[in-house]
């Protein structure tokens, strides 16, 4: 296992620098710098802005940069902003790098959650209105145009509506002095969510260790699933921030919604179809025959065989999704990374881009990584010992 | 239910080989080789197998009605340019220089009082806006851009004009022109780089073979939408140049490595052994043998690609980052930037027939992907 995982550490790594050296290369091409931008401030001197660009290295050979930035980069540091000048790019991303995981994540896990689960049952229940209903609806969410969709979404239930904020990420004029940090809330919230997970994760594998019949073990896990839940919401109604806490939950709900929905219907019709080619083989028949109960044939023979699909999809589905949070920071005025790169690519601020794209090829890969590892687990004929 | 789906399994198999023990059983009975040219043979095979497919794809409720879908768009592609060279006035309704200026007739209301805003307006707004001598209760005609739906008048304008005085349904149209465009430049770049990608992988295997399937998988890496926003930054994208873009990520991505894999399975045919004993060269082989059996899987894909491409380019569209004149995506960028973002049904012409159309084109590609991924994979069919 261990040296499974270091082998793909090392291929993670050198897979990364190819990355990031396209990237690079990729952003020098873009017509301008900071110099340039500055041209249309006619108070501003050649000669100032030939030295700026002396100071920030414009001047060297490309190479040079380029071994520059990359030593930089594995030191932790990604350069200077140019839109927002003093700031360094580490510190801009390093606040928007949790909003975006939380949307990213939370949207993916509930949709891979809902969409198996449904998925499951339609093609259990094979052959009626329902299938077919559930199906259109799914294709409809899997090819409809996502930056029309999140408005609608948007209009009707922040406008029309008026259940959800329209748009960003707290409600400025609530936190006006109340001396909170709403970064520093918002990491707290996660890390609390995170826990709670957790607990819940080891209490559903203590219970599948313990518990024998399956009927009892679903009914143990809905009971400690709703333990968790009441215990992460007490600790936060108890909690003196709690107000500005429901303001970002508030906040969050409907972006969260609508990159999962689209997440959903292609989730459900991936399950769909590898449950319906695990349902075809033999052991069913056989589980069948034996006499099983339809609810253990289902969860146990044939979901859980059903699940490999899925987990692969996930790999491809990254790049969706990573697309799909552009679109949603965008609408939604989610100050995330996408909305970051967005704005970066607009004023041609090139450190911030680079950065922000570099982040997501460390992300993409984790996650490529974390796959890996949860497929090991699930399919023992690849099990590495 | 289930035991009738694992018989399924061995009884359809989507190759071409019985229709060939069809061939090989008429010339042994006597037909005359010589007397029929090999492309007759190449096109009754063709149609034969074709019209065995097309009853297996026509037992898709769904594919037939994404054929429907797309065949409903085409229409509305070839209908525009008749249209302007016939009825439509191209001084209105061009698609992208076109004006006209919509007259409506205006209540006069009270302040506050307006319900409709579409046909009422206030009354002091009026006597600024127009002529301070009117009076509540007086109707007055005001130019109007975005104009609802006229179906009178002098010019009719079906669903109404955008924020510039352009005719909406003829952008529509021009709309459906340039998805289809896009998606069959899209489409092809796609089929031709994995179909060769694929086989070249697949026949040489050894180096070559793993630099391909090296580069796939660092282009199955990179996220498709941020890379093609930091391409928009670096060169000025027009239809065709997003279309062969695209068709090359996703060519040499994952299409690249599915096709690699049916192409090593063609490798290992008798036939492919005859051909090389026969003389046949790399490129022979390569073309002439593997690459006609990998393409029908390829379309498969070429299907799935269509979609890809459409979404991604309204989406970038949307963002304004494209260097072109007119399309779906730029509608409702339009309407974006033009402040009708959220404006909802008041002005429902803006926002929801070119978003409607996107998805519904994507959801009729998709769903034809789907049917014949029935053809294809025997165990997916419905009974």
């Amino acid at each position: 296992m261990f040296r499974f995982l270091g082998r793909r550490l090392l291929q993670m790594g050198f897979l990364f620098i190819i990355f990031l050296t396209i990237v690079w290369f990729l952003l020098q091409l873009m017509p301008g710098d900071i110099t340039d931008t500055l041209i249309g401030d006619p108070s501003i001197p050649l000669s100032t802005r030939l030295e700026l660009g002396e100071r920030l290295g414009l001047n060297q050979p490309l190479y040079l940069q380029y071994w520059t930035y990359i030593t930089n980069f594995f030191k932790g540091e990604m350069g200077v902003s140019f839109s927002r000048y003093p700031q360094d790019v580490s510190t801009i991303l390093w606040e928007a790098i949790p909003r975006t995981l939380v949307l990213v994540l939370t949207a993916t896990l509930l949709a891979y959650w809902m969409g198996f689960k449904s998925g499951k049952l339609i093609a259990w229940g094979r052959g009626g209105k329902t299938e077919q209903g559930f199906i259109v609806g799914g294709i409809f969410l899997q090819t409809v145009f996502y930056p029309w969709f999140a408005i609608v979404m948007l209009w009707t239930f922040g406008f029309f509506f008026g259940w959800f904020p329209i748009g960003r990420f707290i409600d400025v004029g609530l936190w006006q002095g109340s001396g909170l940090d709403a970064t520093s809330v918002f990491v707290q919230l996660v890390f609390s969510s995170f826990i709670a997970v957790m607990v819940y994760a080891g209490a559903r594998w203590f219970i599948k260790r313990t518990a024998g019949r399956l009927i009892t073990q679903q009914r143990l896990e809905r009971v400690a699933a709703a333990i968790v839940l009441i215990g992460l919401v007490a600790y936060w109604y108890f909690n003196p921030a709690r107000t500005y806490v429901a303001d970002i939950v508030w906040h969050t709900v409907l972006p969260v919604l609508t990159l999962g929905l689209v997440t959903f219907g292609a989730v459900m019709l991936i399950t769909r179809t590898s449950m319906l080619e695990t349902l075809g083989e033999d052991y069913i028949l056989t589980a069948r025959a034996k006499g099983l109960p339809k609810q253990a044939i289902r969860d146990r023979h044939a979901a859980r065989n059903a699940l490999l699909p899925v987990v692969t999809s996930f790999i491809l589905a990254m790049g969706t999704v990573i697309g799909g949070a552009i679109i949603t920071e965008q609408i939604f005025s989610w100050p995330g990374m996408g909305l970051l790169f967005l704005q970066g690519i607009i004023v041609s601020d090139i450190p911030l881009v680079t950065g922000a794209l570099a982040i997501t090829g460390v992300l993409t890969l984790f996650a490529h990584l974390v796959v890996d590892v949860v497929y090991t687990f699930l399919d023992p004929r690849i099990r590495i010992s | 239910m289930a035991t009738k789906e694992t018989t399924h399994r061995s009884d359809t198999d989507p190759s071409h080989e019985d229709d060939g023990a069809v061939v090989f059983d008429e010339l042994v009975r006597g037909g005359d080789v010589r007397s029929e040219p090999l492309w007759r043979i190449r096109l009754r095979l063709f149609r034969r197998s074709f019209a065995k497919n097309w009853g297996l794809y026509r037992e898709s409720k769904m594919g037939i009605v994404g054929l429907v879908i797309i065949a409903f768009f085409g229409v509305m592609a070839v209908a525009h340019p008749i249209l302007l060279s016939t009825v439509w006035d191209p001084v209105v309704y061009d698609p992208v220089s076109g004006y006209d200026a919509v007259v409506n007739e205006f209540t006069i209301v009270e302040d506050g009082a307006v319900v409709d805003e579409l046909s009422e307006i206030e009354l002091t707004q009026a006597r600024f806006d127009l002529n301070p001598m009117v009076s509540v209760g007086d109707v007055v005609r005001i130019p109007v851009q975005p104009a609802p739906p006229s179906f009178e008048g002098e010019n009719v304008h079906v669903l109404g004009t955008d924020p510039q005085g352009r005719d909406i349904f003829s952008q529509l149209l021009y709309g459906a022109r340039a998805a289809f465009l896009l998606g069959f430049v899209a489409a092809f770049t796609t089929v031709f780089i994995a179909t060769t990608v694929g086989s070249v992988a697949a026949y040489y295997g050894g180096r070559i073979d793993g630099f391909l399937m090296r580069t796939a998988d660092l282009i199955l890496l990179m996220p498709l939408l941020p890379l093609l926003i930091v391409m928009s930054a670096v060169v000025q994208i027009n239809m065709v140049m997003l279309g062969i873009m695209i068709g090359v990520l996703l060519g040499f991505g994952g299409d690249a490595i599915v096709l690699k894999s049916q192409a090593l399975s063609i490798k290992v045919k008798a036939y492919i052994d005859a051909a090389r004993v026969a003389g046949g060269g790399d490129r022979h082989i390569i073309f002439r043998h593997i690459v006609p059996n990998v393409v029908p899987l390829s379309l498969l894909y070429m299907m799935f690609g269509v979609t890809t491409a459409i979404a991604l380019e309204a989406t970038l569209s949307f963002l304004g980052l494209l260097n072109i004149q007119m399309s779906w995506g730029i509608m409702i960028n339009k309407a974006s930037t033009e402040g009708y973002l959220l404006s909802g049904t008041s002005y429902w012409w803006l926002l929801f027939p070119a978003g409607l159309a996107v998805s519904f084109l994507a959801f009729g590609f998709f769903v034809v992907g789907r049917g014949m991924d029935e053809v294809i994979n025997p165990r997916l069919r419905a009974r």
